[in-house]
């Protein structure tokens, strides 16, 4: 397996001088090809910027990014236009990720034309729904206001789809949605990577989300990347004391970790 | 949407002067350069409409000047909110979304318009012009009254600007203009609606001013201009309270009746300003189509909740209580 | 243990724009016992924030509370549309700790300031530096610097915010304090502490009792002596943190449990299926059990008649399937069977 992605000390410092804010230390890792991967950490430890980075809407200040064995690190407005057909996201708050005014005809008609031909963007749109579990004539005349949390998230993951992105970028994608939905969610990101081989990377401050995702896993705190591995690692033998602390504090639903470690 | 009370109220003044501005020309039907009488006749002097008010220094129906007056003060603030309005919007939306250096040089460009005493700028150069018109008059009156306008849309703009929809559109492959006016605009057209009423008062002042100076438009009677005559000719002095008296009123009532629309849409787009109005508890109605969502009101992030609410007892009626309506 | 709480068939609704009531709580009933964390759970539109605000008096427009009573440590109100609250209630006997308190915070103002406003608010007979000598000597007692109440709300984390304006609003003793989604903006170290702090505040007896409001399952059981389920304006289960972890008694309970993702082994391994569809509308619930559309162990009784409280008033499961099979464990695959015949 190749890596589809390579985040060499790339960095991210909003501001300068005495009001220079380190939001990205310098993080260095890969993204495998038609894997999963978690970037885990707690408000404030620069895992949204590490996103807005690695999706280009960031320019950043130290350090490069490859794709697809090309360079990304800094893009021209075209190359982004190209590099947004590999690379799309889904975000956090599936209220504000909608243009209110906007029909979900409209939402989606909008990045069909990344796409050249009209009749496969029609084509790829109604396919799109349809891995999100949506029938188009049900949901394009809709307005935001007349879905629920979880089927408006569904609809953007859609959007996200029609690209048919190598890299697909969950930032809190699951967070403001309940438990039951959100494991539908995130059944639809593991679906992807199973059946169409798409790469995803998600950022999440929820171990218990990442550990159900994930085969790889990204530690952030306060800008430094501190721990990676794969999530049995991670989760199981912990090596930072960061980590630790993080697992440590992290409720447990069925009796306390130590017990279940085998 | 629903409107309050204070909406009808203003909404129906506002009417009423432009039905007075617009119609009231043809109604009243005497020229306003025509002497009836002579200097300073009483109301009811004469037959007609035209008598209503009686005569000023020169004889001529305060009346008929009135209504063309007031059609020439609302021309003039139309014009130039539109101008004014139009021009803050872009400057606003652009520096708002844009950020970085070019925000820094928009509103760097906006703060030193507004620095100039603009009543100095349009002095100058109403006086500088070959000849004063109503529409020189509002291209000067809007050209200098839009920072106000870009400034508030720059705001607007800017916390627009952190949206996720708008990244949501870029990695749509939006481009810059199509963000702007679909993703940007939509989300503070009814500030732009507030601002431009404001704008329309704000001219309509500054035009009396102008006019009441001697500097209004040269060829076509004003509010101001028929304030200024009055004042030039002694209507105080001589006790003929009828010519200055009506146009005072008249500007009084434009410029009230426009802030208090502007006022209570603010209450209708911004309903954390409404006041707590207390709606009778209707009996449970049949079953409809109402969500569910109505339920859980979310804790909204900056809400002025405040100290009281943390406690809530003393949160009394018509305080906010931290978005409840959905 | 001597009762604490007894609030019996509270309901409440909302009024939409339109006039029409929609009932965001039906007919609960909720008993607790001093020393008592009751965690409620339930899904986002379930109603368990609004329970909180009927139960802690706080029920503002459009939410208008319509009938029940609510007994706490001996004393009693009943509930109507009036919504008249005796001052002395809110603060001495029931105190809310409300949902996004830590965001609105006046940034221009010292946290003690706080301390003074809820002291004006509820009319106390204590003074200012009376209560601010009590709130610095409970922080201390509570291992929190005093001095954080000399702050400004930037210079302190989200924890530490948390943690002070819990301390400030029960400085008048609440019996009972509700604490709504009190640590959902919260980083889980912080979530932590808040949790252990109010387990040390009702160990000292600042309280009698919490209701913890959270849709956080894992943190509910970590906090809570029993938990409440509720589905749809109901409580449909409430028994002790850990049969409802391991055992529950409503199809619902175990498939929303189900769908709980925790850092454990199996997690990594297993494929976990969520309940399909959407909690129903509570302007029109369905018949009988509301819960009936979206369950597999669905029966012919279930759409008919509304099921009764199985149990005792503190452990109760409202299920016409375990009325029927006592001695059975219900099976999550079972519940979850009808995923494929449920639209959304």
């Amino acid at each position: 397996m190749a890596a589809l992605l390579k985040a060499n000390n790339i960095q991210k410092t909003f501001g300068h001088g005495k009001n220079a804010v380190h939001a990205v230390k310098g993080a260095t890792f890969e993204l495998e090809e038609g894997t999963i991967t978690a970037v885990v950490g707690e408000s404030g430890s620069g895992k949204s910027t590490l996103a807005r980075l690695v999706l280009g809407l960031l320019p950043s200040t130290g350090g490069t990014l490859e794709f697809d064995g090309r360079d990304v690190t800094k893009l021209s407005f075209m190359e982004s236009q190209r590099y947004w057909r590999d690379v799309q996201a889904v975000f956090q708050d599936p209220f504000s990720a909608f243009n209110q005014f906007f029909t979900v005809q409209r939402l989606l008609g909008r990045s069909m034309k990344l796409i050249e031909d009209k009749k496969e963007a029609t084509e790829r749109m109604h396919e799109a729904l349809g891995h999100v579990g949506f029938e188009a004539s049900d949901v394009l005349k809709k307005h935001p206001h007349e879905l629920s949390g979880g089927q408006r998230q569904r609809i953007m993951i859609a959007r996200a789809l029609m690209m048919r992105p190598k890299l697909l970028l969950a930032d809190e994608a699951t967070s403001m949605l309940d438990a039951s939905l959100r494991v539908n969610v995130l059944n639809v990101l593991r679906d992807l990577r199973d059946n169409l081989g798409t790469t995803v990377m998600i950022i999440t401050h929820d171990i218990g989300q990442a550990c159900y995702v994930a085969e790889q896993m990204l530690v952030m705190e306060k800008g430094d990347m501190v721990e990676q591995g794969s999530s049995k690692e991670v989760v199981f033998n912990p090596q930072h004391t960061y980590t630790k602390q993080l697992l440590a504090d992290v409720p447990k639903l069925h009796g306390e970790l130590g017990e279940m470690v085998h | 949407m629903r409107f309050s009370g204070r909406f009808y109220f203003g909404a129906t003044l506002v009417i009423l002067v432009l039905l007075v501005g617009f119609i009231g020309p043809f109604i009243v039907g005497v020229d306003p350069n025509a002497s009836i009488g002579g200097l300073y006749d009483k109301p009811g002097t004469g037959p007609g409409m035209q008598w209503w008010l009686g005569t000023d220094n020169e004889g001529q129906s305060v009346m008929s000047n009135l209504v063309y007056g007031t059609r020439t003060s609302l021309l003039v603030g139309l014009i130039a909110g539109i101008i004014a309005s139009s021009i803050g919007l872009v400057i606003g939306l652009i520096a708002g979304y844009a950020g970085g250096m070019l925000e820094e040089i928009l509103m760097g460009l906006t703060n030193i318009v507004l620095a100039i005493p603009s009543i100095v700028i349009v002095i100058l150069l109403s006086v500088s012009l070959p000849r004063r018109d109503i529409f020189t008059l509002a291209l000067v009156i809007g050209i200098t009254a839009w920072p106000w306008t870009a400034r508030a849309v720059r705001a607007q703009a800017t916390s627009v600007r952190t949206r996720e929809h708008i990244e949501v559109a870029k990695m749509s492959g939006a481009k810059f203009w199509s963000i702007l006016a679909w993703d940007v605009l939509p989300y503070l057209l009814s500030y732009v609606v507030m601002a431009f009423v404001l704008q329309v008062a704000s001219a309509i002042l500054t035009e009396s001013s102008l006019s009441m100076l001697g500097l209004g438009p040269s060829n076509i009677v004003s509010i101001g201009m028929m304030l200024n005559w009055a004042l030039a000719w002694g209507s105080i002095r001589v006790g003929a309270w009828w010519a200055f008296i009506p146009p005072t009123v008249m500007l009084t009532l434009i410029a009230f009746s426009l802030y208090l629309v502007q006022s209570s849409l603010d209450e209708v787009f911004n309903p954390r300003l409404r006041r707590g109005k207390k709606r009778k508890l209707v009996p449970a109605a049949s079953g409809g189509a109402a969500t569910a969502e109505i339920d859980e009101p979310e804790g909204e992030p900056g809400a002025s909740v405040g100290p009281a609410a943390l406690m809530s007892a003393t949160v009394a009626e018509g305080k906010d209580s931290g978005g409840t309506t959905q | 243990m001597s009762r604490l709480l007894e609030a019996t068939n509270l309901n409440a609704a909302y009024l939409t724009p339109e006039g029409r009531e929609v009932k965001a709580v039906d007919d609960v009933s909720l008993y607790i016992d001093e020393g008592e964390i009751l965690g409620c759970a339930g899904e986002s539109g379930c109603g368990k924030s609004t329970l909180g605000n009927v139960l802690a008096l706080t029920a503002r427009p459009p939410l208008y509370p319509i009938s029940g009573r609510i007994t706490i440590d001996g004393q009693t109100i009943s509930l109507d549309r009036e919504n008249k609250v005796p001052r002395t209630w809110r603060g001495e006997v029931v105190s809310m700790l409300p949902q996004g308190a830590l965001n609105s915070l006046s940034p221009t103002a010292r946290i003690r300031n706080l301390v003074g406003d809820v002291m004006k608010a509820h009319d106390a007979k204590m003074g200012k530096d009376e209560a601010l000598d009590r709130a610095r000597d409970r922080m201390k007692e509570l291992g929190l610097p005093p001095r954080a109440l000399d702050a400004y709300p930037h210079e302190l984390s989200g924890g530490m915010k948390q943690r002070v304006i819990t301390v400030i609003s029960t400085l008048l003793n609440p019996k009972l304090l509700i604490a709504d989604e009190p640590t959902s903006a919260l980083d889980v170290s912080s979530q932590r502490a808040l949790v252990e702090m109010l387990r040390e505040m009702l160990n000292q007896g600042i309280m009698k009792g919490v209701i913890f409001v959270t849709h956080d399952l894992p943190l509910l059981k970590s906090i809570s002596d029993r938990i409440a389920v509720m589905y749809a304006g109901q409580i449909v289960e409430v028994a002790s943190a850990e049969t409802i972890a391991d055992n529950a008694r409503h199809p619902y309970s175990t498939a929303l449990l189900n769908a709980v993702l925790a850092p454990e082994p199996d997690t990594l391994v297993k494929r976990v299926e969520g309940i399909r569809g959407a909690p129903p509308s509570l302007a029109k619930p369905p018949s009988g059990c509301r819960f009936h559309p979206r369950c597999g162990l669905v029966m012919d009784i279930c759409s008919a008649k509304q099921p009764a409280p199985v149990g005792t008033d503190l452990e109760f499961a409202c299920c016409h399937w375990t009325a029927q099979h006592p001695d059975q464990v219900i099976r999550v695959e079972d519940v979850l069977a009808r995923n494929d015949e449920v639209e959304e």
